[in-house]
């Protein structure tokens, strides 16, 4: 069963080395001079002011958190997925309950103003 | 065997170099491993010189759709455009600022690319033509996704550019949002076809195309692919009046042009993965006796997919961030739960209770879209009058005139 | 030595090199980049181990959400390309002392299994057992309490992570028409 992994083991390496050689004749044949100005980051043209941070906002961490959590319960649902054929009516519906508690999370989170960008 | 090589040119290539590669005395599984591995080589190469063409045919339909003539001064109809783009960026100078990280610099945009490259090692071509028939494409699919949004974060942060940073954070946002409605939407066509393996799907979809008998799930799946793949309406990410340039401001030359690569590129990959899951992949008349046609069936519903997303790009204006994001959470994944729940309790009833898959499906379907639509309204309604009553509310309250006269 | 030894000592050693590197490197950002390559490798061992579907879950999950978030919140509270220094004490013999003694009993401890130096049975079925596990969470006789529990254990961390990270004045959510989207 390790022959599936075969082609794909071959396949990431490949994208990454093709571009890579791209990228790499671009460095070659491209001039390369570099002064202090183009040093500097790209401000539209403007003076960079203090050093290179974001300021916390907490609704990118909050959007984060609840992906993990959907992509962990939709994790736990594809085995279920695979063997629908093989399952009872009240199997199916367990999975439903899963999916509903789950959606009753996003109810809360939705009543609570959690999911608004500020 | 004339016909047959016609017929089917991937199988008798195959045949051919396998007897030539046992001929030489490599075993079964090397040669199985040498002939993976020339797969892989020429699908990679064939996939990014592709590009070339599926750049230049955007630009063109983009600018028809424009009302404007679109590249047509290099080669008949502009068609070596990319050609001369692609030597011009070859020759400029990769200006990287002071204090970047440079190996994640580079290494980036190779993974952005990577991630849109290594989607193809589980679509089905043609019938017995896969990368690999992995049990898990589905997740696969996902799973390779997940890191280009890595390469987008790593491309932010290395680039010592707070504003790169805020787009990179700001991209990711809406990368990992819009995952998760199409992750729960995933299930759908994984439950109609009982198997994750892309090669199965496509071959539960005999009498039927899934897209007939789960229409939302398509539609939602079209709508998240679209935005994960950072295309209009969803292309703040990169549009020029927004954060300067994004995540790549601060790259220039090919590396930049890898990024614009990979972009073209996965609007491509996201039509093939449509017509796979839900348009019957390589499925049409007479595509498993000729698996060629099978092929021919395949690109052609690819390349409308494709079309239909830069349809959309050339019509729909951009949307805000947080209409963005609040139409993901508040419309897009509850209606993806609902129709994954609906569409795993209407195909059970079917199969228990001996009725008619097709129209069960269909009409849970129906229901959920009118459900939806009628919240939509309801909603609408409700913003409007509140909009009215604040007009007017706002007419009678209005400061009075000033005192003096 | 056949080619399977091989590819799993590579990957055991890439996930224990860069496991040290994460806790060892100087910038913050590097060590959660270190600790994605040992998730990754992590996974290989997973395909290596017949479990195709746990190794793509692994990159899925952790590497796909779990390492997005650490990242985020490495990069939101931290002036990241500055922060860096010496991450290992004075005391670090010590702690590489305990890990070692740790390895070295559990393998003692391993080794008394019996049948553990035994030959691998034949290959299992994905598929099979793919099907088999989704059957078996929502199997009464089997994993059906864990699943809905799990199903629990999510709701509460969502909630809970919604409490604590919640920010401390919200404005009501009206006038969008022509205000801009937020501050970032």
């Amino acid at each position: 069963m390790h022959e599936q992994w075969i082609y794909v083991a071959f396949l990431l390496p490949i994208g990454v080395l093709l571009p890579g050689v791209a990228v790499l004749a671009g460095k070659i044949l491209g001039p390369r001079k570099p002064n202090p100005v183009k040093g500097t980051p790209y401000e539209c043209g403007i003076e960079t002011v203090g050093d290179t941070w974001v300021q916390f906002k907490v609704q990118y961490y909050i959007y984060a958190l609840i992906f993990v959590v959907f992509d962990v319960e939709a994790v736990f649902l594809f085995p279920w997925a695979v063997a629908y054929h093989q399952l009872a009516f009240y199997m199916v519906l367990e999975g439903v309950i899963f999916i509903l508690i789950l959606a009753a999370g996003l109810l809360y989170a939705w009543r609570k103003g959690v999911l608004e960008w500020m | 065997m004339g016909w047959r090589m016609i017929g089917n040119p991937f199988g008798w290539i195959q045949q051919q170099l396998m007897t030539l590669l046992t001929g030489w005395g490599l075993s079964q599984a090397w040669a199985a491993a040498v002939l993976s591995l020339v797969g892989a080589v020429i699908l990679a190469t064939v996939l990014l010189v592709s590009t070339f063409f599926l750049i230049w045919a955007e630009r063109k339909l983009l600018a028809r759709m424009q009302d404007r003539l679109g590249p047509n001064r290099v080669g008949p109809w502009g068609v070596f455009q990319t050609v001369a783009d692609l030597v011009k960026l070859l020759g400029k100078e990769i200006v990287t600022p002071a204090g970047v990280d440079r190996f994640i610099y580079y290494l980036a945009p190779l993974l952005v690319v990577m991630s849109v490259v290594g989607i193809w090692a589980v679509i089905p071509l043609a019938p017995g033509v896969q990368g690999t028939a992995l049990d898990v494409g589905v997740l696969y699919v996902v799973a390779v996704g997940a890191i280009g949004e890595l390469g987008i974060l790593m491309a932010g942060y290395s680039s010592n550019n707070k504003y790169a940073l805020l787009g990179a954070f700001r991209a990711v946002a809406q990368l990992v949002s819009y995952e998760v409605p199409m992750v729960l939407v995933l299930l759908v066509p994984t439950i109609l076809a009982g198997s994750m393996n892309l090669e199965v799907i496509v071959q539960q979809q005999s009498p039927m195309w899934f897209v007939l008998v789960a229409p939302l799930a398509c539609l939602i799946f079209l709508i998240t692919s679209l935005a994960e793949n950072g295309r209009a309406p969803f292309d703040l990410l990169e549009a020029e009046s927004e954060l300067v340039a994004g995540f790549n401001t601060e790259y220039s030359a090919l590396a930049f042009g890898m990024f614009y690569v990979a972009e073209f590129l996965h609007a491509f990959t996201a039509g093939a993965v449509i017509a796979t899951l839900f348009l019957g992949g390589w499925r049409g008349p007479g595509a498993e006796t000729y698996p060629i046609l099978g092929f021919v069936y395949f690109l052609a519903k690819t390349l409308v997919m494709w079309f239909l997303s830069l349809w959309v790009r050339g019509t729909v204006p951009r949307i805000r961030i947080d209409q963005m994001l609040a139409f993901n959470w508040k419309v897009l994944t509850p209606l993806a739960l609902a129709v994954l729940t609906t569409t795993a309790l209407a195909d059970k009833l079917a199969l228990e209770l001996g009725g008619n898959r097709l129209l069960t499906n269909l009409g849970a379907n129906l229901v959920v879209a009118l459900v939806t639509l009628a919240a939509l309204r309801a909603y609408a309604r409700a913003q409007r009058s509140k909009e009215e009553s604040q007009r007017i509310g706002g007419l009678v309250t209005a400061a009075p005139v000033s005192r003096h006269h | 030595m056949t080619l399977l030894q091989l590819i799993f000592l590579a990957a055991a050693a890439l996930t224990l090199g860069a496991a040290v590197m994460v806790v060892t490197t100087s910038r913050l950002v590097h060590a959660a980049l270190w600790l994605i390559l040992a998730l990754a490798g992590v996974a290989v061992l997973f395909a290596l181990l017949d479990a195709p579907f746990l190794a793509i879950v692994q990159v899925v999950v952790y590497i796909g959400a779990i390492a997005i978030l650490i990242i985020f919140a490495a990069m939101l509270t931290r002036r990241v390309m500055q922060d860096s220094g010496r991450q290992t004490t004075r005391t670090w013999w010590l702690g590489l002392l305990a890990a070692l003694l740790l390895f070295g009993g559990l393998v003692v401890l391993v080794l008394q299994v019996p049948g553990f130096q035994a030959a691998g049975g034949a290959a299992p079925d994905p598929q099979a057992n793919l099907i088999d596990l989704g059957r078996s969470l929502v199997d009464v006789n089997a994993f059906i309490l864990p699943f809905e529990l799990a199903s629990v254990l999510l709701l509460a961390a969502l909630i809970g992570a919604m409490f604590v990270a919640r920010p401390e004045s919200r404005k009501p959510p009206g006038g969008k028409s022509g205000t801009p989207g937020g501050e970032a």
